[in-house]
């Protein structure tokens, strides 16, 4: 439907749906769920990283008073996984374990404490492997190996792509900058662990509420491994306590506890401890990256190939698409007119990665905006008039076929700049002060489902009621980010109401049509376009039905503030209530239905469903940052933010999710580390996280947290609901490399690595003193034997989107787009 | 069978042990004599000015007593070590972590929790500002925060950002990124110290 030129709802500060709820305690998250006679269920998990099981003897717990059920391996017998591509997990191990903390057994009492007690009944004979332990023993040759569907040895995949000729490109810049960057494993770290209950119903039939982001995957999940109808199962996502992408996987828990439930015909709870939590994981890749980018010396990009390592843990979870993320977004920003990629993810015995907020890009995103910095230095360019001049042009194509529609960048760099006084501060403040810019650009739901179908990404159900209320189903969870609230507020808009009309069903896969689940940034633009259509849809029947009794044209209807009205003379009005039992008289029974699926993509090489989007939102942002020489202590005093939203459906929540996106940003750039250590011999030597617990871990309190200033670009895109764009992760992807942007204006020193600790910083000042290169990070990247490129022909070039075999090397003469390269 | 009548601490410790079972303790299990948690104990406590008797188990903690034995489930666990303020509730009005008491040592003390914020079906002016200003997103902090700015608030009127985050700086947020709750506390001290002080910008 068209656009009004003036909103009621939409764009105002508004009390979000569910505040009440939570402020007063009242909101049921999983763990809160208690059903009569459930039982309690705690998982025993490996104590090795590496190991075949011998054998499970669960005879003395299956024993121990207060005991109902002890299940092991055996009892699962099917595998399953988030990707078709790697269904490699079972809820409990069979034969093997492959990290700390892999489930081997669970057992089910009457109260958590039982069940812990008999955990430690139960007798397991590992026989222990070798440990793989980083990526350097991963891609060692060798007889170990995690997975046996690995592509070689422990490593899980390698991708190879070539946009255009990048060596010629390269060959021909004026400048060639190299730079290997290494980000460190970080976790989401969601206040609220991982819960679920299971409640099987006495006809066979279950039904599991779990604190998940993605309740449509758990439902298709739980049906492969307990190979049973998903039309017998019910999944109900509760409200998450937070997710980040923690919460996007099928867990064991999940799927033991529904098994449980259907053995015992009981209800069965699992609530994991915050150091399982961290066990779980599926947090963000170590990734290690050398980025080779050529630039003319009026600092356009000529072309970029890019490298990455990713250290994907004991599983696939979401890895091989977190490989591609890795790679697949560089050309959104900035023009790129060739670029090339090589990917690799392998595995080790540690605990499974996946995606977290960003899902990938933020690591190749720290290179590029630290790279920039370089770049700009070296052609003695201000970095923001660097990137000013190289953003992406509004719908276009990139070089691998990602379509851009709106791009705010611009302005969102000129606000930043502005706001932050950067030009008397880049390079002017005193020694130890100094700022840092950074940019990033974040799809808003991905083009592509976990699975391929033909079916729509999201879909919204519409009820009206004789009664004026309206109620409205959708798939879509809501972990915090405030979906519910976007559900609601965009139909209030369409239909004239106020929120207070309406009720929301989310993340119900009984009552709700299919919507994929909050992951990708996906849910506002998708399930958006959804209750658009299907708020649009009911609209239509009341304004025709209403239209017949005022004897007036249907488009002569006006909805608003609850009453349903002739435009031309508004006293002849029914409330909306009258209206509804007007259509109801004339049509019937009043329910409606929308959906949404994204536009195909253009690029047709096999690889192109991970990258497109609808359309991409964009952030930049100064940090202001203080760096204590003799401690090495980095404190960011201030951080200039602006993000290019499209449109702001409710600016509370924009703004909270801006400033919650730098928050992490900050702890991820700075303290955030997911890292590991040995045991000392005398304890196994196994290798176990060093700091599963939250304060050990290292986030920011209140006290460490910053003044954040924030800037919102609105541009509205024709592709999202009313123009609006994502907001849930794009504000985290320049905060860290604004950061160490910023300790170089300070102290003079490359820290190419997050977290940015201390000793980091240390290190780096003390090379600088000593007249080495100042400079903290990786020295270079491992060899890696690449696959043969699939080549495929940017657009600019005359590709039609396929692959196709590399066109013969014209040394001599320059490309014509080389010419487009250099002009502004 | 034999049975080991352990203490509230050891059994604490074992409870405690047994969910780090595979990170500190060596391979070597503990013993495989049974442990049973037979002491039971009627429990007198005062919650939001509600006189209530319950027949507990004697070792939990006072969050287990709240969630599992009263109903009370809207004060959080995070981590069950006390280490990031999610379980906060008030006791004689000082917030304390109820993961660090034992429900038995809260005999005799007023305790609150987020149920009795609200009262005559009245938000307190710190619920109605963290609903207009977002200071609640997942909502999974929120409970604890707002029993902490509660506490702070009844000391201390109209205090300084210094003040917010030295008070608050023991409930971790994961999504906010604090800004917002921290206007959320300073609109509501306006509130409460001028009553008639418009505290909102937002409609609704």
């Amino acid at each position: 439907m068209s656009q009004p030129e003036k909103f009621r709802i939409i764009g105002k500060k508004r009390v979000r749906v569910d505040a009440l709820s939570k402020v007063t305690g009242q909101t049921v998250f999983a763990d809160d769920i208690s059903l009569p006679r459930m039982l309690h269920c705690k998982l025993l998990r490996s104590s090795v990283p590496h190991a075949l099981i011998e054998s499970i003897d669960i005879s003395l717990a299956r024993a121990h008073p207060g005991v109902h059920l002890v299940l092991t391996g055996a009892d699962f017998p099917v595998e399953y996984g988030i990707l078709p591509v790697s269904q490699d997990e079972r809820p409990l191990c069979r034969d093997k374990v492959r990290f700390v903390g892999d489930p081997v057994a669970a057992v089910i009492a009457r109260d958590e404490q039982t069940a812990s007690e008999a955990l430690a009944l139960i007798d397991v004979t590992y026989q222990p492997l070798p440990t793989i332990s980083d990526v350097d023993q991963a891609l060692a040759p060798g007889e170990t190996q995690l997975q046996e569907y690995a592509e070689e040895g422990n490593i899980h995949r390698r991708l190879s792509y070539s946009f255009g000729d990048v060596d010629e490109a390269l060959e021909q810049a004026d400048h060639v900058f190299e730079d290997t960057f290494l980000y460190e494993s970080n976790t989401h770290m969601a206040m609220e662990q991982h819960a679920s209950v299971a409640a099987a119903d006495p006809d066979g039939r279950v039904t599991l509420w779990s604190s998940t982001q993605c309740p449509h995957y758990v439902h298709r999940a739980l049906a492969k491994a307990l190979e049973m109808p998903a039309a017998h199962i019910r999944v109900i996502a509760c409200p998450n306590g937070g997710g980040f992408g923690g919460k996007t996987d099928p867990f064991n828990h999940e799927i033991v506890v529904t098994r449980a439930s259907l053995l015992l015909g009981r209800p069965v709870k699992i609530c994991l401890t915050r150091e399982e939590v961290f066990y779980c994981h599926r947090g963000r890749h170590q990734v290690t990256m050398k980025l080779r980018t050529g630039v003319t010396r009026d600092g356009k990009l000529t072309g970029m190939h890019l490298q990455t390592l990713l250290d994907g843990g004991a599983y696939g979870s979401y890895g091989i698409a977190s490989t591609f993320y890795t790679a697949a977004l560089q050309p959104v920003t900035y023009q790129l007119p060739r670029y090339s990629f090589d990917a690799c993810r392998v595995f080790t015995n540690k605990p499974p990665c996946g995606p977290k907020r960003g899902h990938g890009t933020p690591q190749p995103r720290f290179g590029q905006e630290i790279q920039l910095d370089k770049i700009a230095e070296k052609l003695e360019m201000d970095p923001a008039e660097l990137r000013l001049g190289i953003i992406a042009p509004p719908d276009s194509l990139t070089c691998n076929y990602l379509k851009i529609g709106t791009t705010g960048l611009g302005e969102c760099i000129e606000r930043v700049v502005e706001k932050s006084d950067w030009k008397d501060k880049h390079r002017k403040l005193p020694d130890g002060q100094g700022v840092g810019l950074a940019c990033g650009a974040y799809m808003s739901g991905a083009g592509t489902a976990i699975y391929w179908n033909k079916m729509p990404h999201s879909g919204v159900q519409i009820k009206l009621d004789r009664s004026g209320a309206v109620t409205v189903y959708c798939g879509a969870t809501e972990v915090g980010q405030g979906s519910d609230d976007v559900l609601v507020g965009l139909v209030a808009e369409v239909l004239g109401v106020d929120p207070i009309d309406i009720k929301c069903f989310t993340g119900d896969t009984d009552l709700t049509p299919v919507d994929l689940g909050s992951y990708s940034s996906r849910v506002t633009l998708m399930m958006g376009n959804a209750a658009i259509q299907a708020a649009g849809r009911a609209r239509e029947l009341i304004a025709k039905a209403v239209a017949v009794k005022l004897e007036i044209p249907e488009d002569h209807i006006g909805f608003d503030d609850r009453l349903v009205f002739d435009v031309g003379d508004p006293s002849r009005k029914l409330s909306f209530q009258e209206a509804v039992v007007c259509a109801e008289e004339k049509y019937g029974t009043l329910v409606v239905a929308g959906s949404y699926a994204p536009p195909k993509s253009a690029g047709r090489f096999p690889g192109a469903g991970v990258g497109p989007s609808p359309t991409y939102s964009y952030t930049a942002a100064v940090a202001e940052v203080e760096v204590d020489t003799i401690t090495g202590i980095v404190e960011v005093s201030r951080i200039y933010i602006a993000h290019d939203i499209g449109r702001s459906l409710n600016p509370v929540l924009v703004e909270g999710q801006v400033i919650g996106g730098v928050y992490m940003g900050i702890g991820e750039a700075l303290m955030e580390e997911h890292s590991m250590r040995r045991l000392p011999p005398r304890l196994s030597e196994a290798l176990v996280l060093s700091n599963p617990s939250m304060l050990d871990y290292k986030t920011l309190t209140m006290h460490d947290m910053p003044e954040v200033v924030v800037e919102i670009v609105e541009d509205p895109d024709p592709e999202g609901p009313f123009g609006a764009k994502e907001v849930g992760q794009g504000p985290l992807l320049p905060i860290m490399p604004a950061i160490a942007n910023a300790v170089y204006d300070a102290v003079g020193v490359r820290i190419d690595e997050v977290p940015i600790t201390p000793s980091k910083v240390l290190r780096a000042l003390s090379k600088k003193a000593a007249g080495r290169d100042a400079r903290t990070g990786p020295r270079d990247f491992p060899e890696i034997k690449w696959p043969q490129a699939i080549f495929v022909l940017p657009p600019d070039e005359g590709g039609d989107g396929k692959a196709s075999n590399k066109p013969e090397r014209k040394r001599a003469a320059k490309m014509h787009t080389m010419d487009k390269v250099t002009s502004s | 069978m034999p049975c080991n009548q352990a203490t509230n601490r050891q059994r604490h410790t074992l409870y405690f042990f047994s969910n780090l079972n595979y990170s500190y303790m060596s391979l070597k299990k503990l013993n495989n004599k049974v442990i049973h948690s037979e002491t039971r104990a009627i429990c007198g406590l005062s919650v939001n000015s509600e006189d209530m008797q319950v027949l507990i188990d004697a070792s939990k903690t006072l969050l287990e007593v709240l969630r599992e034995d009263l109903g009370l489930t809207g004060t959080k666990h995070g981590c069950e070590l006390g280490e990031c303020g999610a379980c906060t509730v008030l006791c004689d009005g000082k917030p304390v972590m109820s993961c660090l008491v034992l429900a038995l040592e809260c005999e005799g003390v007023k305790i609150e929790t987020i149920e009795g914020m609200a009262s005559d079906g009245q938000l307190h002016p710190l619920q109605q500002a963290f609903a207009e200003h977002g200071g609640s997103q997942c909502g999974y902090c929120t409970p604890g925060m707002l029993m902490t700015a509660q506490s702070l608030l009844e000391h201390k009127a109209n205090p300084d950002r210094e003040e917010i985050h030295e008070a608050l700086s023991g409930n971790l947020c994961r999504c906010t990124g604090y800004q917002q709750i921290i206007e959320s506390v300073e609109a509501a001290a306006t509130a409460i110290s001028e009553p008639g002080a418009k505290t909102t910008g937002s409609g609704s």
